[in-house]
């Protein structure tokens, strides 16, 4: 109860607020150039993250999804809720394959870890058949052929969602001969494939602009961050 | 003879600016409208609006599971939209499921909890209009679980409470028991993965938000696989837009991502102006190098 | 033991799940419930495997004090100090059976004061390199890299006063033009366009990979050792 006290009082919250500024003048330092601080953060940041993500993993998955199934008696003073749970055998499979995953680290005996990888690769290649097939495939070629007059629009209107669907149907189309190689890009067939470079290049265009734009979101909110810090606002 | 050789020189040094210096001025341009308190409201487009107007038209009671599949790298593009959809949430009466597909998504959410749903919303209750399940392993495997059966990963909540003491958990059995997912996604898993694995095989509506970084690639998802979605910041300042319009009790205090458009756009115009001299510098120079 | 098993455990589970969405019944129902639950708790042990590589790697250098050998002290500090801040609930109000984010423990605070900001602030780096590329490289050199450049503009400028301020007096039957609009139709008719080509590609990609995986004829994943 000490270490609770301590750590949430308004004193802890002040000196964590100035190490997490320190930390980000340390990075900030890279832009001036490469230096010890920027360093000494950026190993920090890389051993403080694998240990998160497997802090999480354990206490939100391998307990209440692994141990507490196949020991829920043992689990009753971390997780009391499933305590007078049924053993579930069939957990003892994951289990394995999971210890089986880990033998990776044992150069000797590394080749095992193959069917742990065997049971992931099978299960990606299986759900992504399916799923991939239908939304980024059978949707995908629905969705590009949609009508072009509707009835209720105005004549503007009609014009330019004429307009617009054929852009749609014809950069779908010609973005795709772009990317077929097994003929060569001449004639009709090569001045569809230059359409199709303008329809990526716009997109491209769109998606640089977006880039931009995300960036300046991350910086802004660190900027706020210092801004406050330095004012002493979030202390 | 002079005064030409001045302008190129001029030209010159532009083409060989330090980085730094572009740094500097980037750095200032976010800077400065922070310090002045600058923002920008963005009216409403249609993708956004069409997200709205679902929320909106749910009725009362509705369930609407809020995924946090992001972390502090992207909060603070996907935050404001957070905290837009549980606003409008709330205020329509729905009930809020939390759960993440990335490991940073719990504090993600409790930050919500702990700025919006306290303060804003003390009155509903945990378990009846809200739930935090937190997050679990197995990024686009989690969703196919959760199609199939939802309460085989989620045995309980983030605190180790059985689910099914919750009221509000009777009755969700699978995703598809959900009126509406909202993915906030900013990479691998995220709303594409909510389209692909829930949305179509268990013909669930799906909607959200992504970083401005994802926001191009859903678009070929709109509007037939994916009912709307908040694309970055500016997404993010036009739903508060709407929120505002729609409920105008939410005022100011809903205008995180509003305000952080000021440094956005100033920000836009010093990149615009970067293009722009760097394609000068580059035609003047060419210029140059054909005549001489 | 070293090809056939892992083999035949690819193709039987990847046949499965593709059965399972055909026949939503048992047994392919059942395994596809089964599998998926499977999949999810193996995924937390590749997060114990990729802790267990970066250790690995960082005593590795320390031990034979390669270049940076001193960082790699400040990178297995910091797992051992989160790890066991986290695994052990250190600081939790509730002892073992409360949240090991809770409040007051050391596992929240360490998250708030380093991973939280570290990870912020890395990816806002890229803001000033995004910066720093469009005035270097961002040349309308060519027909393609112009219309590209367009596109960007007109997105740059929709969050901004010029963005209105340039389009706004253009009269109602050139409302299209407004930059507002112009933007709106670059992102659902080109950039619709565009990714959903690419889209469709890496699907057909996708199914086919998949497929050559489940049938044995890819096998890269199984390493060079043939025995």
């Amino acid at each position: 109860m000490e270490e609770q006290a301590m750590l949430a009082t308004p004193l802890a919250h002040a000196i964590g607020v100035w190490i997490g500024a320190l930390l980000t003048l340390m990075i900030f330092s890279f832009l001036y150039k490469d230096n010890p601080f920027y360093k000494f953060a950026e190993h920090l940041f890389v051993g403080v993250s694998a240990a998160y993500w497997m802090t999480v993993a354990f206490w939100t998955t391998l307990i209440p999804n692994l141990f507490a199934r196949l020991w829920p008696s043992s689990m009753g003073s971390v997780l009391p809720a499933v305590a007078d749970n049924q053993r579930e055998w069939q957990y003892a499979i994951p289990l394995a394959l999971g210890l089986i995953l880990l033998t990776r680290l044992v150069p000797r005996i590394a080749w095992f870890s193959r069917w742990a990888m065997a049971f992931v690769i099978g299960y990606a290649a299986g759900t992504n058949f399916t799923r991939y097939l239908q939304s980024d495939f059978v949707t995908q070629v629905q969705s590009t052929m949609v009508p072009l007059y509707e009835p209720q629009a105005t004549t503007m209107a009609t014009i330019g969602n004429i307009f617009s669907q054929i852009v749609v149907v014809g950069g779908v189309i010609c973005a795709i001969i772009y990317f077929y190689f097994s003929k060569e890009h001449k004639g009709g067939f090569g001045r569809a494939a230059r359409v199709g470079i303008w329809v990526l290049m716009a997109a491209f265009g769109a998606s640089f602009g977006y880039t931009v734009m995300a960036r300046i979101s991350l910086l802004t909110g660190r900027m706020d961050f210092l801004y406050q810090w330095f004012t002493g606002a979030n202390w | 003879m002079a005064e030409p050789e001045k302008k190129v020189t001029l030209i010159e040094k532009l083409g060989s600016m330090d980085r730094r210096i572009i740094f500097l001025l980037i750095g200032l341009a976010v800077l400065i409208p922070i310090i002045v308190k600058y923002s920008t409201s963005i009216p409403t487009s249609p993708l956004v609006q069409t997200l709205f107007d679902k929320v909106e038209s749910l009725p009362p009671g509705s369930k609407v599971l809020l995924s946090f599949d992001y972390g502090p790298s992207t909060a603070p593009e996907n935050q404001p939209m957070a905290n837009a959809f549980a606003r409008h949430s709330f205020e329509k009466g729905h009930r809020v499921y939390l759960m993440a597909l990335w490991a940073t998504g719990p504090r993600q959410s409790e930050q919500l909890i702990e700025e919006i749903i306290s303060v804003e919303f003390p009155d509903k209750q945990y378990g009846e209009d809200w739930i935090h399940l937190g997050y679990k392993a197995g990024n686009q495997g989690l969703i196919n679980t959760l199609l199939s059966d939802f309460t085989a990963m989620y045995t309980t909540d983030l605190d180790g409470t059985a689910i099914d003491e919750f009221p509000m958990m009777e009755g969700v059995e699978s995703l598809r028991d959900f009126d509406l997912i909202l993915g906030l996604g900013s990479g691998f898993p995220g709303t594409k993965e909510w389209v692909q694995f829930a949305g179509d095989p268990g013909d669930i509506p799906v909607g959200g938000g992504t970083t401005a970084v994802m926001a191009p690639l859903l678009f070929p998802y709109y509007p037939r696989q994916i009912v709307g979605f908040l694309g970055g910041l500016q997404g993010a300042a036009e739903y508060e837009y709407a929120l505002v319009k729609q409920h105008p009790k939410f005022g100011e205090r809903s205008r995180l991502a509003s305000q952080s458009m000021g440094p956005q756009a100033a920000a836009h115009l010093v990149i615009i102006a970067f293009i722009l001299v760097g394609n000068i510098t580059y035609f003047v120079e060419r210029a140059r190098r054909r005549k001489y | 033991m070293k090809r056939t098993i892992p083999l035949l455990i690819t193709f039987v589970v990847g046949f499965s799940l593709i059965v399972a969405m055909f026949v939503p019944h048992d047994p392919f129902h059942g395994l596809d419930s089964n599998f998926s639950i499977f999949y999810d708790v193996i995924a937390v042990f590749a997060f114990i495997l990729g802790g267990g590589n970066l250790l690995k790697v960082h005593f590795n250098k320390v031990q034979n004090k390669r270049r940076d050998w001193k960082y790699s002290i400040v990178t297995i500090s910091g797992f051992f100090l989160v790890l066991g801040a986290g695994l052990l609930k250190i600081g939790v109000p509730e002892g073992w059976s409360g949240g090991y984010q809770a409040s007051g423990s050391l596992f929240k605070y360490l998250y708030d004061a380093t991973f939280q900001p570290l990870q912020a602030t890395m990816f806002s780096l890229l803001a000033f390199f995004v910066a720093s590329a469009s005035y270097r490289a961002f040349r309308a050199k060519t027909k393609e890299a112009t219309i590209l450049l367009i596109a960007a503009f007109i997105i740059l400028l929709r969050p901004t006063p010029l963005g209105f301020y340039l389009t706004y007096w253009l009269p109602e039957p050139l409302k299209f033009l407004h930059i507002p609009n112009l933007s709106t139709w670059v992102l659902s008719v080109p950039n619709m366009a565009g990714p959903r080509a690419i889209m469709i590609g890496i699907a057909l990609g996708i199914v086919s990979t998949s497929l050559r995986l489940i049938l044995g004829i890819e096998r890269s994943y199984l390493g060079g050792d043939s025995s």
